[in-house]
């Protein structure tokens, strides 16, 4: 076996690559751009070595450093991981050349998937099925339409060299087809000035079923079951199970076997996965082949109970498979998660910002997390916005949701925004659950799934309320004294009850919460609603019993910003903070000289809006240059000096008009009014 | 540590009915206060606060450290004294944490007549200020008044507790290192404007305070000149130019936030030189004192009973507990703090008086605080204990009691009368605290006895001038010196002028010794040097 390989990657696959490597006794080399020199798999190796800037062009995608590096820390072997260079062949040779071994199949291989056209016609002839279609340059409308009848229906007839949705009409029937060529035809000709046309199988309801497969360098292929990726936005994963549900015995077998098929035609060594699309009727098309280990692989190694890691380094130093395909066992059911830092409520746009707070649930034999980044971590706009990846197991689908669904819902994570919610909401959707998936889903399902359900506000405010009383509990010790009473916090007053008025915000909000302290607990009135709550504080772990409920919150509080995590809801609430600056406070519209000088420079022009801070104008005095700055975001109204003018000391410079100062003359109309 | 024991039968019917007299009480007493939590009432209340500006009891709460407790004094100030309705005697005071620090806060109540001084709402800020001073207190002005209610300014401006003497104390507790912050958030006009000018610190809220020696109306009668309340004394005119105001204060919260920081800037940390325990609470509940209690100051009972729901784990070490035994003394811990206590158990003899002042020696010798438990109908009289010297070994109850340097404080759980009131530590013998229940009275004596005696001597007055006085006239006269005495020996009048600092719910007494202890505790404990004992 290997002593020593290098990883040329990041994130969390880094991590997952060294656990296995360093299990087996293998050293392991990582490597890291100035972003992540704090990451965790570059803690978690054995030695690491800085690539470069942040951006991955400058770090992880430079091949001569990395060779570089192989040969400093003397390495026997890379591994890529997915993305990066995993499959570039250019990396692959430039190895090879340096008797490096790549863990993944020979450049030739990656170079024949790269091309989808010809991979379509490697799989044609190894007989490994492919969407039916026409795409030749015999044009003569008869041939054209003898093609679609062979084609089936619906189809699509597409320009050749067509784009943006031009050029591409829907096929319905045969009936159709003479009339819709000679639109598209027209349409593409005045778009491209070309108007060939192929045509293709329109495919609906199809779902993304894809097969793990690999092969030794004596040519043995195995397939270790399938994987359904259907539930995808902006064409990335984000669930995915194995098996793939409601695939018959004699399906699973025909379509691994294919992948099996279509590995060997091109003489593949190691992981690889073979997707497909796959349609309800159990016919499926070969998509495209990915040459090296795939983000969702973990699933298959929950239900075979193998490490994918293991049998790359085994199938690179020359092993023969572990396995043979009688031997394999498939136990149980997987699904993985995947956890980005993005916003599904707008269009799932990637995120960045810092994990202020991550608390996960506790990982066990039924569920894995797999991630890169601990609390405080970075996610950057560098890289792959994945925060982790979700695995749970069941012996059965359902076993696995629910487990995936509570592990969802233990999943906690402040500061950024992240896509938990959507996942859960995902995951739990009946559809999912019945199984009616394809890879239209999120599409089809869009109001099931960004409908928002309603949140018990003043639920959540009480809890909030609860939290800071604890938290106002907790400290607050008289100065050289900490036995006297005067240390309680139960807002005792002589006489009489009380209520502590708390304000807290939403961004909806104001809220006047009042707090009353029993001797066992609270009772928390929110807009007349009343809470009787008992609480306890640790940590970030509320413990409550409100009106008889017994439940967990976790807390995490981040300058006066709290967010409660309550079984997946999140709920954002912050106290009011008071530091107002007196200086901001007390400026004023005008502004005046502060001694006798010139006026150097005016830097604004009437009308003109200025930021808080903004230079306004210069004025020379004693010999000395002072300049005269907006106290706070205004519009300027006046200017009374030009440059060069002498003012006196006091003289009004420059008139400012803020929204604040406007308030002030609001408030003066209050008084009159109550006079 | 001896535990006390206690006997009490908590089935019994006397139990019960005590229990409902004290409950009957308290209830009273609550009530009552939260009408005068009420302030000046709803409208005025409104108008107030539709300037922007909080309530007195609101900007309380949130210059105090949030959830913390705050000790109120003299919640019944001027109650049913004036014609009007004067609730608190239109000022709060009271202590209570801000920033880690016991401070006093005085904070005028704008809805009470415009926050001006009544002559109760004076002695109720020189009892807050002298309370400060005692016990090394710093004080927080909230100031929003007109200043001296001009119909009595006879009885509010000349003599030496009256106005000026607030200033005086400003000035003498500055010179002292007893820190004096003042938050204008109102009127601060004429003497009012020196709280601001003669404190240590001082804010003002912009559009809101004012500050000046005299308004608008009074300069437009002397010089002609029209000016604006603002013009002449607002914020911005004291924070940029006078430098009568040193921080700018948007409203009234940030004015307080401000304040906030001035005491976290004081470098300030209270000294304990004693040794105190984790505190233990007492093992009985507080409220069993009630049916223990009760409101008949005929009826007796072991004081020690009382004294078990006060003490950390109703530990008490008592001090010549065969001796003089209508006065009980020992030692014990309160919330931790080791205290002396002198509690009455009976009428006071030539031997509990002696008791009492060794004992006073004894917690002096070792800077151990007092608390005296008041509950006593005076020393014992006639001929035996006049000959064996009942009112020398009283004078030396009386002047260890005065001359004692340790902190005291009183709690008039009973009766209060006759030279007994001076021996337990009364008013004038300048306890830190001095508190009472709902079912004490206080009186020179009882009222049946000040009826005997005083028809006494008027029927010898008419017997000499040859009357007779008819039986049902003397009875009639006896009743309603009797009805006289009650109604002036009641707490509610005697904490309407302040000779005491306010009535409590028997059962927080515990709570409001432990805080008064640790008021009083942010001074140094001084030596002591008694005078001469009678011997």
């Amino acid at each position: 076996m290997f002593t020593k390989i290098l990883i040329a990657n990041r994130g969390e696959i880094a991590c997952r690559i060294i656990k296995t490597a360093q299990r087996l006794g293998i050293k392991c080399v990582a490597v890291y751009s100035e972003a992540d020199l704090n990451a965790r798999h570059v803690t978690l190796a054995d030695e690491a070595f800085l690539l470069g800037p942040s951006p991955s062009e400058q770090s992880y995608l430079c091949i001569d450093k990395i060779i570089d590096i192989c040969k400093q820390s003397a390495v026997q072997a890379v591994h890529p991981g997915y993305g990066f260079l995993s499959e570039n062949t250019q990396f692959a040779e430039a190895l090879a050349a340096n008797d490096i071994c790549f863990i993944g199949p020979p450049s030739s291989a990656i170079a024949a998937m790269g091309s989808k056209s010809i991979a379509k016609e490697i799989m044609a002839k190894a007989n490994v099925p492919i969407v039916p279609g026409y795409h030749s340059a015999n044009q003569e409308p008869k041939q054209l339409k003898q093609a679609s009848i062979e084609c089936g229906y619906p189809q699509l007839l597409k320009a050749v060299a067509g784009g943006g949705g031009k050029g591409m009409r829907i096929v319905n029937s045969a009936d159709e087809f003479d009339a819709t060529l000679d639109s598209t035809c027209r349409e593409a000709q005045k778009a491209f000035g070309n108007a060939d046309m192929l045509i293709e199988r329109y495919l609906t309801q199809t779902r993304h079923v894809e097969v793990q497969v690999f092969c030794d360098q004596q040519g043995q292929g195995i397939y270790l079951a399938e994987r359904d990726c259907s539930l995808q936005r902006r064409h990335q994963k984000i669930i995915e199970e194995a098996p793939a549900p409601d695939l018959s015995e004699q399906t699973r077998k025909t379509i691994g076997e294919a992948a099996v098929r279509a590995a060997q035609a091109i003489n593949y060594v190691g992981a690889g996965t073979v997707e497909f699309l796959y349609n309800p009727d159990g016919t499926f098309y070969f998509m495209e082949m990915n040459t090296r280990l795939q983000v969702e692989h973990p699933i298959t190694e929950m239900i075979t109970g193998l490490d994918l890691v293991e049998w790359q380094l085994r199938i690179a130093y020359g092993e023969t498979l572990p396995l043979t395909q009688d031997q394999l066992n498939i136990n149980g059911h997987a699904v993985e998660a995947r956890i980005y830092a993005e916003d599904p409520d707008n269009g799932f746009l990637p995120a960045t910002g810092r994990l202020k707070y991550l608390s996960t649930p506790e990982e066990n034999d039924y569920l894995r997390i797999d991630t890169g980044v601990i609390q405080n971590d970075e996610i950057s706009i560098y890289y792959d916005p994945m925060i982790a990846k979700l695995i749970t197991w069941g012996e059965t689908r359902e076993a696995a949701i629910n487990r995936m669904v509570d592990a969802l819902r233990g999943y906690r994570i402040a500061g950024i925004k992240t896509n938990i919610r959507f996942l859960l909401q995902l995951a739990n959707s009946q559809p999912f659950r019945q199984k009616q998936i394809n890879t239209d889903f999120i599409e089809k399902h869009h109001e099931l799934l960004f409908t928002h359900p309603p949140q018990d506000h003043h639920w959540f405010l009480a809890i909030a309320a609860t939290y800071f009383s604890q938290r106002q509990q907790q400290n607050g010790t008289i100065e050289g004294d900490h036995y006297s009473p005067f240390n309680q916090r139960n807002n005792w007053r002589l006489n009489s009850v009380e209520p502590y008025v708390t304000v807290i915000v939403t961004d909806q909000e104001t809220y006047e919460i009042e707090v009353i302290i029993q001797a066992d607990g609270y009772n928390i009135t929110v807009d007349q609603k009343s809470y009787s709550i008992t609480a306890k504080l640790i940590v970030d772990r509320l413990c409550l019993n409100i009106d008889g409920q017994q439940l967990t919150v976790y807390c995490f509080e981040d300058n006066d910003q709290l967010t409660l995590f309550y079984q997946g809801q999140q709920f954002q609430c912050q106290r009011p903070s008071l530091a107002l600056s007196e200086l901001d406070t007390a400026a004023d519209g005008a502004l005046a000289a502060p001694m006798n000088g010139v006026i150097v420079a005016i830097s604004v022009k009437k009308e003109q809006p200025v930021k808080q801070g903004d230079c306004l104008i210069i004025m020379e005095a004693m010999k000395m240059e002072h300049s005269i700055t907006a106290p706070c975001d205004s519009v300027v109204k006046n200017i009374y000096f030009a440059q060069g003018d002498q003012v006196n000391e006091g003289a009004l410079l420059i008139e400012l008009e803020s929204q604040a100062l406007n308030l002030t003359s609001l408030e003066d109309t209050d008084e009159n009014v109550s006079r | 540590m001896t535990v006390i024991k206690s006997k009490i039968n908590l089935g019994s019917s006397a139990f019960d009915s005590n229990h409902e007299a004290m409950n009957h009480a308290v209830c009273d007493l609550q009530n009552k206060i939260e009408h005068i939590k009420q302030g000046g009432g709803s409208k005025n209340q409104a108008l107030h606060q539709s300037r922007g500006k909080l309530l007195a009891r609101e900007r309380i709460n949130k210059l105090l450290d949030p959830l913390s407790p705050f000790m109120e004094i003299s919640q019944l100030a001027a109650y049913k004294v004036y014609e009007d309705h004067i609730p608190a005697a239109g000022v709060i005071a009271g202590i209570g944490p801000v920033c880690g620090q016991e401070c006093m806060i005085i904070a005028n109540d704008a809805t009470v007549k415009g926050g001006t001084y009544f002559p109760l709402t004076v002695k109720k800020h020189l009892r807050a200020q002298e309370i400060a001073e005692q016990n090394h207190l710093p004080c927080i002005y909230l100031v929003d008044s007109g200043g001296a209610n001009l119909p009595q300014q006879d009885q509010v401006f000349p003599d030496r507790d009256h106005f000026g003497r607030i200033f005086y104390n400003q000035a003498r507790m500055s010179s002292q290192g007893i820190p004096q912050i003042a938050v204008v958030m109102g009127l601060c006009t004429a003497g009012g404007a020196y709280v601001p000018a003669m404190a240590d610190e001082s804010i003002i809220v912009r559009n809101q305070g004012t500050v000046f020696l005299a308004g608008p109306p009074l300069v437009k009668a002397a010089t002609g000149e029209i000016v604006t309340a603002e013009e002449l004394g607002g914020a911005d005119v004291h924070c940029k130019t006078s430098g009568v105001a040193d921080h700018y204060a948007e409203n009234d919260e940030h004015a307080l936030e401000i304040a906030r920081s001035c005491i976290a800037n004081l470098n300030r940390k209270k000294q304990l030189t004693l040794a105190t325990k984790k505190p233990l609470p007492p093992l009985y509940p507080a409220d069993e004192i009630y049916g223990i209690v009760g409101t008949d100051l005929k009826k007796t009972y072991d004081v020690r009973e009382v004294i078990a729901r006060l003490v950390d784990g109703s530990e008490f070490d008592e001090f010549k507990a065969l001796f003089g035994t209508t006065l009980v003394t020992g030692f014990a811990h309160l919330c931790g703090y080791p205290i002396g206590i002198i509690a009455n158990n009976g009428v006071l003899f030539s031997d509990s008086a002696q008791k009492g002042a060794h004992f006073i020696e004894l917690c002096c010798q070792r800077k151990i605080p007092l608390l005296f438990l008041q509950n006593i109908t005076g020393f014992m009289v006639g001929k035996k204990h006049e000959a064996q010297g009942i009112a020398k070994h009283g004078a030396k109850l009386v002047s260890a009691v005065a001359c004692a340097n340790v902190p005291k404080v009183t709690v008039l759980i009973g009766g209060s009368f006759g030279a007994g009131n001076y021996g337990m530590c009364g008013r004038a013998y300048n306890p830190n605290f001095l508190w009472m229940w709902p079912n004490a009275r206080i009186s020179v004596m009882g009222g049946e006895q000040a009826a005997g005696v005083l028809a006494t001597v008027k029927r010898d007055s008419m017997e000499r001038q040859g009357i007779t006085w008819p039986d049902d006239e003397e009875q009639k006269f006896k009743q309603d010196t009797i009805a006289d005495y009650e109604h002036q020996g009641h707490p509610y009048y005697a904490s309407a002028r302040l000779w005491d600092d306010g009535i409590i719910d028997p059962a927080h007494t515990r709570d409001i010794i432990g805080m008064s202890l640790s008021a009083a505790l942010n001074k140094p404990i001084d030596d002591t040097h008694f005078g001469i004992f009678r011997m």
